[in-house]
């Protein structure tokens, strides 16, 4: 089968993944906001006998190579090392996009350019006229909505009758004597000497290096003499200069705006959720408002699962007994594995399936950067950058994405300020369990608005987390990551109103069957485990006993008992299975060996004499120890360090074991 | 008037005369910060910093800090 390598090439948030989704059945993550993609990925499609590989870049706004992102995809422009590269635009805001499209002409041949959010434009009052621009750009010209699922036949065809042009030659004035000349130093291939001269004359040592090691150019006198002729001249601003005047001549007679007013409504709404008197406010209402419809709408679909897991507990239990199971295989079975699961099941379940959607749909709004606009200022005091709250919110799905999310950062101290502290927002794997402590302890079960009160008091908590992120980044960057915040530029992207139907379908596959599974998947061999230390016996002392009583020292400095330490070590895998853990622990060292719902865990924490201290210093260890074990992964594999993954390590744990301590003392 | 980014009102619509140089200078270049590109100043966070620019159709957020390397001209042209 005939395979075109197709390279996907957009600015920031314009839809390039959702493109390179609908085209390959791929899920990457979409968001709305710049710097999702931040590695690429490949995949497939065969249409028409034609199979189509391919790339989705990481967003760019420029080709001249400065960040992280930008250099991996003008590298692989560059490299040339597949047949099409598609440059997708922003129908609404075509500037940026045609500026791209203009970089890529100059270093790549077979160019298709797609124009896409077309429905959006629409939707703001933006006309375009497509068949102008066409003959400015003189370049095949795909329109499309991703989203909606058009345009990308049209796509595929058109890239399978794409044609090599020349390279595009800009006019870079007062530059083009140096340029020359430095051409004389440059050996002939099939790359644009004139962009490689460029590069040469800007002073670029990271394209320099590499043109060296590939040998393609020589650098003789010619160059250091056309360099020091230009010792006056800036560069950079003459050719950012000159390709806007190809931009602005690409775009001639091509936008029209309608509905002038359209913009001034977003603005509106947009100083609202900036306002000095609002703005902080309003965010912590969203994050009030996701807890609380999380919890209401979870409780009464957990119970049900609760109750129809533990239904067919004996029933199983009866079978495995039928089918001439051993009594004790039997019971590590049904009282090990299978209890452990149900209980992660049903208590992670249903509030995974409302919280997911929930937070995806304010991901895809648009929502975040605005917090990280309204929180910059308290970051830029602790040193730090404004997109750790980017992070940070990543960070309350899941810590490891957060963790990776944090290359969208560009100051390395600050990337690692935002890893380092990551782990202080809890993720989604230990609201369950905080929202059933807090539900046990702070709230009367007949209380019908104890839903609401469990949302305002985790809210709390995590005002708590998110003010011990600003504590610690700010002690860390006067310690061990010494420095002033760098600069940085964030974009506030246009409101983009979410396919419903899409965002669920993600949400659901994408993040809660995965977060799920994977607790599942540890629940089963954490419940093997546990069930195993609490029945095989050493001198007629399970072994679980010893342990946590070996463990309860420790337990009681901190507020808790050994079997609260014990829980929190066996959730390293995941913090999904604190609690079943801690269950076990209990039913084996007292005399209850069945409860018979979710709130009848009260009662067996308080016969092991929990009372309100006891919740508050649990939940304090609970939201801050160590990472789990994948997290702490995906921060060894992105800081490539044995000291930054120890440091991500200690540091939540110290903190948390101190505050533990600290309440315990004074109370 | 030529004055510094970070210091023009809200809404007012400028024209940018020069980026100082500073490591941010080639992503505002990128970004159209550009000898005469209008630029306008469209929000304000809630603590007065960072602030938001509209430029080439697109809003921008900067720190006080970095606009400060931003020189503008008040005057209608």
């Amino acid at each position: 089968m005939k395979t075109i390598k197709v390279a996907l090439i957009g600015t920031p948030n314009v839809g390039k993944s959702t493109i390179y989704n609908a085209l390959t059945k791929n899920d990457v993550h979409t968001g709305n906001w710049a710097g999702k993609t931040v590695e690429f990925t490949k995949g497939e499609c065969v249409f028409e006998s034609i199979k189509y590989e391919f790339y989705d870049l990481p967003g760019t706004y420029s080709l001249l190579a400065r960040s992280k992102e930008e250099v991996v995809a003008t590298d692989f422009i560059f490299d040339g090392l597949f047949d099409v590269a598609v440059v997708v635009c922003d129908a609404t805001s075509l500037d940026k996009g045609i500026n791209l499209v203009v970089q890529t002409q100059e270093i790549f041949k077979k160019v298709v350019v797609c124009i896409n959010l077309i429905d959006e434009a629409i939707k703001k009052g933006i006309t375009i006229n497509y068949e102008v621009l066409k003959n400015n750009l003189n370049l095949p010209l795909v329109k499309m909505s991703a989203k909606e699922k058009v345009g990308l036949e049209e796509l595929l065809k058109t890239i399978r009758e794409a044609k090599e042009s020349d390279y595009l030659n800009i006019d870079y004035g007062i530059l083009e004597d140096s340029i020359k000349m430095v051409e004389k130093d440059i050996k002939e291939s099939s790359k644009n000497k004139k962009w490689m001269a460029l590069r040469v004359l800007e002073n670029n040592q990271y394209y320099i290096d590499k043109f060296r090691k590939n040998n393609l150019i020589n650098l003789s006198d010619n160059t250091k003499k056309s360099k020091e002729r230009l010792e006056k001249v800036d560069i950079n601003l003459e050719v950012a200069i000159k390709i806007r005047k190809i931009v602005v001549s690409k775009l001639k007679n091509v936008v029209y705006y309608k509905k002038k007013d359209y913009e001034e409504k977003v603005l509106k709404i947009d100083r609202i959720l900036t306002s000095k008197l609002w703005g902080i406010p309003i965010m912590l209402i969203f994050l009030f408002l996701i807890f609380y419809l999380t919890i209401k709408g979870a409780n009464g679909p957990s119970n049900l699962l609760f109750n129809f897991f533990q239904g067919l507990e004996d029933n199983i239990a009866n079978f495995l007994n039928f089918i001439r199971v051993p009594k004790v295989i039997n019971d590590l079975l049904v009282n090990g594995v299978y209890k452990t699961l149900y209980w992660v099941v049903s208590v992670m379940m249903p509030p995974m399936l409302i919280f997911f959607p929930l937070f995806t749909f304010l991901e895809d709004l648009g929502v975040l950067p605005r917090i990280a606009f309204n929180m910059d200022k308290a970051f830029s005091k602790c040193n730090a950058c404004g997109k750790q709250a980017l992070t940070m919110c990543m960070g309350v799905g899941c810590n490891a994405v957060g963790v990776t999310g944090a290359r969208i950062i560009d100051s390395k101290r600050e990337r690692l300020l935002a890893i380092l502290t990551n782990v202080f927002v809890p993720c989604n794997g230990k609201f369950p369990t905080l929202i059933a402590v807090i539900t046990m302890f702070f709230l009367n079960f007949t209380n019908k608005y104890s839903s609401l009160w469990c949302a305002l008091i985790l809210t709390l908590f995590m005002g708590g987390g998110i003010l011990l992120t600003f504590i610690i980044s700010f002690v860390l960057s006067k310690t061990i990551l010494k420095g002033k915040a760098s600069s940085f530029t964030l974009e506030l992207p246009p409101y983009r109103f979410p396919n419903i139907i899409e965002t669920i379908k993600y949400s659901f596959k994408n993040r809660a069957i995965y977060v799920l599974g994977r607790a599942v998947k540890v629940a089963i061999f954490a419940g093997f485990i546990i069930w195993g230390i609490a029945n095989i016996k050493i001198n007629n002392e399970p072994i679980l006993s010893l342990i946590s009583n070996f463990l309860d020292p420790i337990g009681k400095i901190l507020g808790v008992d050994g079997v609260v330490i014990l829980a929190l070590l066996l959730g390293f895998p995941a913090n999904e299975i604190v609690i079943p853990a801690m269950i076990m622990g209990y039913l084996k060292t007292s005399s209850l060996t069945n409860f018979t719902s979710v709130s009848a865990l009260k009662e067996i924490l308080i016969m092991n004499n929990w009372g309100i201290k006891t919740a508050i210093c649990f939940i304090v260890l609970m939201m801050f120890h160590y990472p789990c074990s994948t997290t702490l992964l995906t921060i060894k594999k992105e800081t490539n360090s044995n000291y930054y993954t120890f440091l991500a390590f200690i540091i939540p744990l110290l903190v948390g074991m101190f505050i533990a301590w600290g309440i315990n003392l004074i109370f | 008037m030529i004055m510094t980014l970070d210091t023009i009102s809200l809404n007012k619509e400028v024209v940018v005369e020069k980026v100082r140089d500073s490591s941010l200078k080639r992503r505002l270049l990128d970004l159209g910060f550009i000898p005469n590109n209008k630029v306008k100043c469209v929000l304000i966070s809630p603590f007065k910093d960072p602030k938001a620019y509209k430029i080439n159709n697109n809003i921008i957020a900067l720190r006080n800090i970095d606009a400060k390397n931003i020189e503008v001209n008040d005057e209608n042209n």
